[in-house]
């Protein structure tokens, strides 16, 4: 089937990377605010869905050439990693640290090792989503 | 190490994660799959020896204190439920090798076994019954992949039940946990042992308790809950299917052992008694199937409905007799469960077929095959001093000591039920006329034969050596009768 899809095409090219700016400002909204890995992850999944809708799975592909089961995969091992780590240092599983730094342009920082917990659920999130909508979208 | 029990959460996790980077590599996988396990039950045999010698092992996690922080809790009882969960699924990894075939393997076979194991030991170990929930709903997720595993007709058609039903009762749990917490203001289960006791109004906590007894009774299929099973169980192939029969009903058990021995004590009059009608209901309804069935898995997928009954109506006389035998009888349980299945589908793989009047004269061409599944069978009967005897007389003298004696009785007569329905399979399988049989290379036949028999002789050892373990299940029991032991370990930072 053909169909003329300029408009949609064209809306997408432009709302995609608003979506993709958003999905990076929740994410880094997380832990002290509402947002976080998770919603970030579905957002970016929403965004690369709909490049899917205008252009079609292959020329997506082309695009984003990513093995979603891999990305599943060390998404989980980067958030295991970092509950692991407080192992290393024999205080309860997924203890975490965090600090307060002075970084240039940023100003006064909080840095919290659950930052990089919700990364590898971000991770999980976009493969799991992607690889899911994938293999029913291929389904023909 | 503070952390020492979350090892065997944690390691099947990370080598199942790992797994999932090359699933085309099928000797990566299992050797990955291998030493995933092997650490797996190395950690656990650690962790057991650390619980017997310091007491019982808690960490709540992320350095929260104890009733607002998830605690994960390991006592002898979760201790020795963990290795042998480790235990089996190093024999199933073993069995599938030869058995679960190479398109199975490229597609997520070792990750959604390891991550079942995951969720197996993290449901034992969880002192929270959120996370328990949580935990079920892992192994329950890997449990959907293998079921579905393959893609075969008959399993298509089986997942689509099994998912019904345990979304269904999923849904349940979480209406349950959610009322236990608009009761108690806890989800702690040491919290829950001392909220509970506090509660005048026992009407409501009571509906609480049968409620999840109906939730996890759907997982352990009791009666009238256990529909699912048979058919669910039937479909997979082997491998999967000792590894189901072995350890998912028995996460329902744990579970209906855990609270009922713990906190919902507080209404014992009718909420155990109903739990050992039901106990002697599943064992009868268990053997009606185990007897009317010609199918050989059916056969044991039947008889692990009857060990279900028996091993809750030792928890439900509440005595110590009765809960030192129902946690010898589980154990011994999975592993001759496991075992059965291995046995089990090496003659179904020799006859090309699982209809037992489809079989006959094995006894001449696979003696040591023969030999080993009679001395399971004996060992699922009871007969002593195989590994299901010391567990069941616990039990039945339990039964006599407390209120329902009738049960003993009852357990006593279907022992004789369990025995003729193993060794059905024997005589139609092994006696009689010989039938023709699919070729099979040696070397498969060996590679099924040697994981079993090693098997074998482990639930034989358990059986024969049950003296050496009783430190270990006295202790487990002890803490299971006395709720205190429990929650000083967790309150005790």
């Amino acid at each position: 089937m053909k169909t003329n899809d300029v408009m949609l095409q064209t809306v997408t090219k432009v709302v995609t990377f608003i979506i993709l700016m958003f999905a990076v400002h929740i994410f880094f909204a997380g832990h002290y605010t509402p947002g976080g890995g998770f919603v970030g992850g579905l957002l970016t999944a929403s965004a690369i869905v709909l490049l899917m809708l205008a252009f079609g799975i292959q020329t997506v592909k082309k695009i984003v050439p990513v093995n979603y089961v891999v990305m599943t995969s060390v998404g989980l091992l980067l958030a295991i990693a970092t509950a692991a780590a407080s192992i290393l240092f024999d205080v309860p599983f997924f203890t975490h640290a965090y600090d307060y730094f002075d970084l240039p342009l940023f100003g006064k920082t909080s840095l919290h090792s659950a930052m990089l917990f919700d990364a590898g659920v971000y991770l999980v999130v976009v493969g799991v989503t992607m690889t899911i909508i994938q293999t029913i979208g291929e389904d023909e | 190490m503070s952390n020492l029990l979350l090892f065997p959460i944690i390691i099947p996790l990370i080598m199942a994660t790992i797994l999932m980077l090359f699933p085309n590599k099928i000797k990566m996988q299992r050797l990955f799959a291998l030493l995933g396990a092997l650490a797996t039950l190395t950690s656990s045999l650690f962790l057991l020896f650390k619980v017997y010698n310091d007491g019982i092992q808690v960490v709540t996690l992320g350095s929260w204190p104890a009733p607002f922080g998830i605690s994960m809790v390991s006592d002898l009882f979760s201790a020795l439920l963990v290795v042998t969960t480790s235990l089996i699924v190093l024999f199933v990894v073993l069995y599938s090798f030869p058995t679960i075939g190479i398109k199975r393997e490229q597609s997520f076979y070792y990750p959604a076994v390891l991550f079942l194991l995951t969720g197996v030991n993290g449901a034992f170990t969880t002192g929270d019954i959120f996370n328990l929930f949580v935990f079920v709903e892992v192994l329950l997720m890997a449990s959907y992949t293998l079921i579905v595993h393959g893609g075969e007709r008959q399993q298509l058609r089986e997942s689509i039940k099994y998912l019904l039903v345990n979304i269904i009762s999923s849904a349940l749990f979480v209406v349950a946990v959610a009322l236990l917490y608009s009761v108690t203001g806890t989800l702690n289960m040491a919290d829950l042992a001392i909220k509970i006791p506090q509660i005048e109004n026992t009407g409501i906590l009571t509906v609480i308790a049968v409620l999840f007894l109906v939730v996890f009774g759907f997982k352990a299929a009791i009666f009238p809950l256990y529909f699912w099973l048979p058919a669910s169980y039937h479909a997979p192939p082997m491998p999967i299917l000792a590894l189901f029969g072995a350890l998912l009903t028995k996460v329902g058990v744990y579970a209906i052992m855990r609270t009922y021995t713990l906190f919902f004590t507080m209404n014992v009059g009718f909420t155990h008694e109903l739990l050992a009608i039901i106990a002697i209901l599943t064992i009868l309804a268990g053997c009606v199937g185990a007897l009317a069935y010609f199918d050989v898995k059916k056969i044991i997928i039947y008889n692990i409905i009857i060990a279900v009954g028996v091993i809750l109506f030792g928890v439900s006389q509440l005595n110590e007799a009765g809960v030192q035998g129902s946690i010898l009888y589980l154990i011994h349980d999975m592993m001759i469960k496991a075992v059965l299945f291995f046995l089990v589908g090496i003659v179904a793989v020799i006859f090309g077929t699982s209809n037992l009047r489809k079989m006959g004269g094995l006894m001449k061409t696979y003696p040591v095959l023969g030999w080993t599944y009679l001395v399971a069978a004996f060992g699922l009967a009871g007969i002593p001093p195989l590994s299901g005897f010391p567990g069941k007389l616990l039990i039945v003298q339990g039964g006599f000591e407390g209120p329902q004696f009738w049960g003993s009785i009852v357990i006593l007569a279907t022992s004789l039920i369990v025995l003729l329905s193993a060794v059905r399979i024997f005589i139609y399988a092994f006696w009689g006329e010989p039938v023709e049989t699919k070729p099979l290379k040696k070397s498969a036949y060996q590679a099924m034969l040697i994981p079993s028999m090693i098997l074998v002789a482990i639930t034989v050892f358990f059986g024969v050596g049950a003296e050496l373990f009783m430190p270990f299940v006295s202790g487990a029991a002890e803490v299971l009768l006395n709720p205190t032991l429990y929650i000083e370990a967790v309150f005790k930072e």
